[in-house]
Order: structure tokens, then sequence, then C-alpha cells
């Protein structure tokens, strides 16, 4: 095996010192956040509300209500106050435009 | 001839190296290979976020055993309310997103080469490594621990599995009257309130059905380590006078021959013997070289998970050294686990990771066979302090045991599951 080849081939295998962040990862890392309970993607296998494909002031108006307490919760009320406004926004936009079903 | 086969068998695995670097620089089919140590909640979800984020990513999980069970709902086994099978989960989710699942033991990583050594033979070369192992026990912490395991006279039943089923056949078995000892390690350990759960459990079905029996928690640490009074509140209203709780109260030794524990102070016999050892990180990440801290934990960066001490290796879950306020939870490592999914594609098509990731915990525990608490946090990156950080003002325990997150709990697990196995 040439070694000057591998070496080559592993050079252009390493992390190049990279651009900014893609806006979209970023995007889909947060909803990830959310798939514990509310499924992946949120599309809840069950027991826990969807959240593909609601639209997104609805989204934003129930994070704001578990925020303020007008909105009754179990544990919501705790995991909004985590989240800032922008992302509370990114989300809104990530899951209202997934279709509810695959 | 033998020296002959062997020389033909080394140029073949020279060239599929060559191969799998040749894909990773983009002329084969693959951008590069990703192989997953452990199929755990950290493991498992890793596996497959890269491949449904990046299907152009080719990944390989290792796991010594054939199918998943669960940690998280395995109380609820001790305690009778429901079947081992019910909290298990197969592969075959993974395998049709295009997971090469290996059913071995990894037994060392060559950091240098890539490449992960099998225990059956064979080796693994990777682009990127997740080791995502669990903890394993330090047995030589506790005098007679390993001799008295070996004949079932001590059980730990904190990896899920046969020792779960051990665990509640013991149960099964003793008189009415009998007792049941179970003794916490020092924190940091998996699962903060699992043994507090645990002690709720047996309690459940000694109301029932030995309501004459007894339940010893012995406590290394001061006081119990979380939702404390919520606990405490459901051991008296629910089960008086059937639980005796001693903090600072650390086993040093036991006699699986007399059925008994020793502390610093006392010797105290049960006629069920659930001792769990100190933790640390699986022993993988010991032979790998990834541990940082105490001979216990590994360290890493949480924008990617990736290790401060070994490059293009990841680590997740109950393994790591904790971020301030982070349990070790297996929701904590499915959250990881998409922070590293996230930075292991990135980096494989030559992008920045997410600087600012945000991750969640809750943890439910049931105090009876119905009955929930909770805890929950949020945890957002700090660059001040380059690590996460958990958000005053959000996050907090349940006010009071309920029936309602009772539902939600069990929903929360066929949830994470199948964001582990799709």
């Amino acid at each position: 095996m040439k070694l000057c080849t591998m070496i080559a081939v592993a050079a252009a295998c390493a992390t190049p010192l990279a651009a900014a962040a893609d806006d979209r990862m970023v995007a889909r890392s947060l909803v990830a956040t959310c798939a514990n309970c509310h499924g992946t993607d949120g599309r809840s296998v069950g027991g826990m509300e969807p959240l593909a494909g609601m639209p997104k002031a609805d989204l934003i108006r129930k994070m704001d209500e578990f925020r303020s307490g007008a909105k009754p919760a179990t544990i919501m009320h705790q995991l909004a106050k985590g989240y800032t406004d922008q992302q509370i926004e990114v989300l809104g936009n990530y899951f209202s435009a997934l279709p509810a079903k695959r | 001839m033998e020296q002959f086969k062997r020389r033909d068998f080394l140029k073949v695995a020279g060239a599929a190296t060559a191969l799998s670097l040749a894909g990773c620089a983009g002329m084969g089919a693959s951008k590069g290979r990703v192989v997953v140590i452990g199929a755990g909640f950290g493991g498992a979800t890793a596996a497959h976020y890269i491949r449904m984020w990046d299907p152009g990513i080719e990944v390989v999980m290792v796991d010594r055993e054939t199918g998943f069970t669960s940690c998280p709902m395995s109380n609820l086994v001790i305690g009778g309310h429901r079947k081992i099978e019910e909290t298990q989960r197969s592969y075959d989710g993974l395998r049709r997103l295009g997971v090469r699942v290996v059913n071995d033991d990894a037994v060392a990583v060559d950091a240098a080469k890539r490449v992960v050594r099998l225990a059956r033979g064979g080796d693994l070369s990777y682009d990127r490594l997740i080791v995502s192992p669990g903890i394993d026990f330090m047995y030589d912490q506790i005098g007679g621990y390993a001799a008295a395991m070996q004949s079932r006279r001590v059980v730990h039943a904190w990896k899920a599995g046969p020792q779960t089923v051990e665990l509640r056949a013991q149960l099964e078995r003793i008189a009415d009257g009998g007792v049941y000892l179970i003794a916490i390690p020092p924190a940091p350990y998996r699962c903060p309130p699992g043994p507090y759960e645990r002690i709720s459990q047996v309690a459940s079905y000694f109301k029932v059905a030995k309501p004459r029996s007894k339940i010893l928690a012995l406590d290394a640490n001061p006081d119990v380590t979380s939702k404390g009074p919520l606990f405490k509140k459901a051991w008296a209203d629910l089960y008086p006078g059937m639980i005796e709780y001693r903090g600072q109260a650390r086993v040093v030794a036991v006699d699986g021959a007399a059925m008994s524990v020793r502390t610093e102070f006392d010797t105290i016999k049960g006629d069920v013997l659930n001792v769990i050892p100190p933790h640390r990180a699986g022993e993988i990440a010991v032979k790998a070289g990834l541990i940082t801290h105490n001979d216990r934990w590994c360290d890493v960066d949480w924008r990617s998970c990736e290790s401060k001490v070994a490059k293009n290796v990841h680590v997740l879950g109950d393994a790591t050294l904790s971020a301030p306020g982070m349990p070790k939870s297996g929701h904590m490592a499915n959250q990881q686990a998409k922070v590293c999914a996230a930075a292991v594609i990135a980096m494989i098509n030559g992008q920045a990771p997410n600087p600012s990731p945000v991750v969640t915990n809750t943890c439910y525990s049931y105090v009876s066979s119905s009955e929930v608490v909770h805890v929950a946090s949020v945890h957002q990156w700090d660059s001040g302090q380059s690590t996460l950080i958990p958000v005053k003002g959000a996050g907090g325990v349940s006010s009071a045991r309920n029936e309602l997150e009772g539902k939600f709990a069990w929903a929360w697990a066929q949830n994470i599951w199948a964001d582990m196995f799709g």
C-alpha cells in the first residue's frame, strides 16, 4: 500500500476549520430536545401531545401560557421557562412546517 | 501454508482499511463511518439520529446484548406492576434505518489508528467513535461482594436484565416479616432518584403481599439525594412503619453466608440483600484511556461530547463527568446523544458544531403502582463557563405525587424508547 496515498486520504478526512454552524442543524437539534416525551420529530407514539404540524401561533401561545401559569401543567410550566423566546420561535417554525404524519 | 494464509488475510485487511478511508474522502458511497459502542439510551439514540439526519454516514453499533432492557421502569418490574418484556425493545428499528448492529464486546480502542477491537476477533475502523458504555461497578470497594454475587446472595439490579428478575424472585420467596435491605452508593451514581423509587416499589408490593415485612435503607449519602420531601411524604402516608431509612450509612462489606452487611459501625442482617456498589464509567472507557477524573469519569466538551483527551472519540451518558446539576439519567443520555449526533454529522461534513446546545432532563419516579413524582431541568450552554448550566427559574419537582403523572411517566417511556430505536 502506498503510504503517501493513505496519508493524503486521511488528511482529506480531517475536519477542516469549518464555516459557521448550519441553521437547519441548530433548529432540528432544538426540536430534538422535545422528542423524549413528544416523540421523534414531535410525532408522539401515544400518551403525549403531538407537536408535528402544530400551527406556530398555537405553540408560542401555549408556551407563553405555561410560562405565565395561565395554562395548568404538571411539568411544562417548569420546562417552558428554560427556553428563550427566540428558541420557542424556532420550535414554532419547525414543528408547524412538519406534516403531522410521515 | 499457515503463514501464507495469514499474509493473505493481512493484504485483504489492508485493502479494506484503504476502502473505508476512500469512502470517507467522498469517493465511495459513504461519507464516513461512525462506530457506536453501547446500545443504551446514549448509543442507540446517537445511531438513530445520525442515520435519520444524514443517511450518507455509515453507522455500526456494537453491543454485547442482543436486545435492550430499560433501567427506567425496571423498578415497576421489581414492584410486580409490570413484566420485564414490557420494558424491552429490539434493535430491528435501527437495522431498518441502515444501522449495522454487531453483537459483540468492544475490548480495546486504538485512537491513533482509529480502530475498535472486538472480543470475538476482527477490528472495526472508524472516522469517529461514540463510546456510550454506561457504568460498571467498583466491586472491590465492598468486601466479599464478588463472591456473594456469584452465589446470588447479593444483587445490585442496577443494570436492568437478569438481576432485575432475580431481585423480584427473591422478594417473592421471602416470608411475610422478612427484611429487604437496600444499600445506596455515594453520589454520583446512575439515576439519583432510582433507589428511592425502588424502596417505594418494594413497599407497594409488601403492603399488599407481605404486610409484616420491613425495608431497611442504608444510604452512603447524608440524606435522600433527589426529591427527598416527596419520597419521605409518600413513605409516611402510604407505608407507615414499614421503611427505616438511615443516611450516612455506607456499606463496606457483604457476607453472603451470614446474609449480612457491614457498615463502618454495625453488622446488619437482611433476607434480601440489594447492595448497589459505587459506580465508574464502563470498562471500555477505561481501556480506551478516556477516564479523566477520580479514576471514574470521562470529561467531554458538551458542544460535541468529544472527549477532552482523545481526538475523534465522543463519550455519552452515565460514563461522562457530569456538568453542574446534570444527573446521570437515561433521559439525559438521550439528549446528549442528539447533541453528539448533530456535532458528528457537522464535523464529517466539514461544518462547525452547534455553538450553543440545549438539553433537558425529566425523571419520573413511581412511589406506588400508579402515583408519580418528577424532577425536571433545562440546561443551556454558558460560554463564560464553557459548559451546560441549568437555567435558573426553570425546572423543579412535582407539587405532590399524582396519578396523572403516572400516566405521563409510562407515555414518556414509550416515546423515549421509540426515539432510541425508531
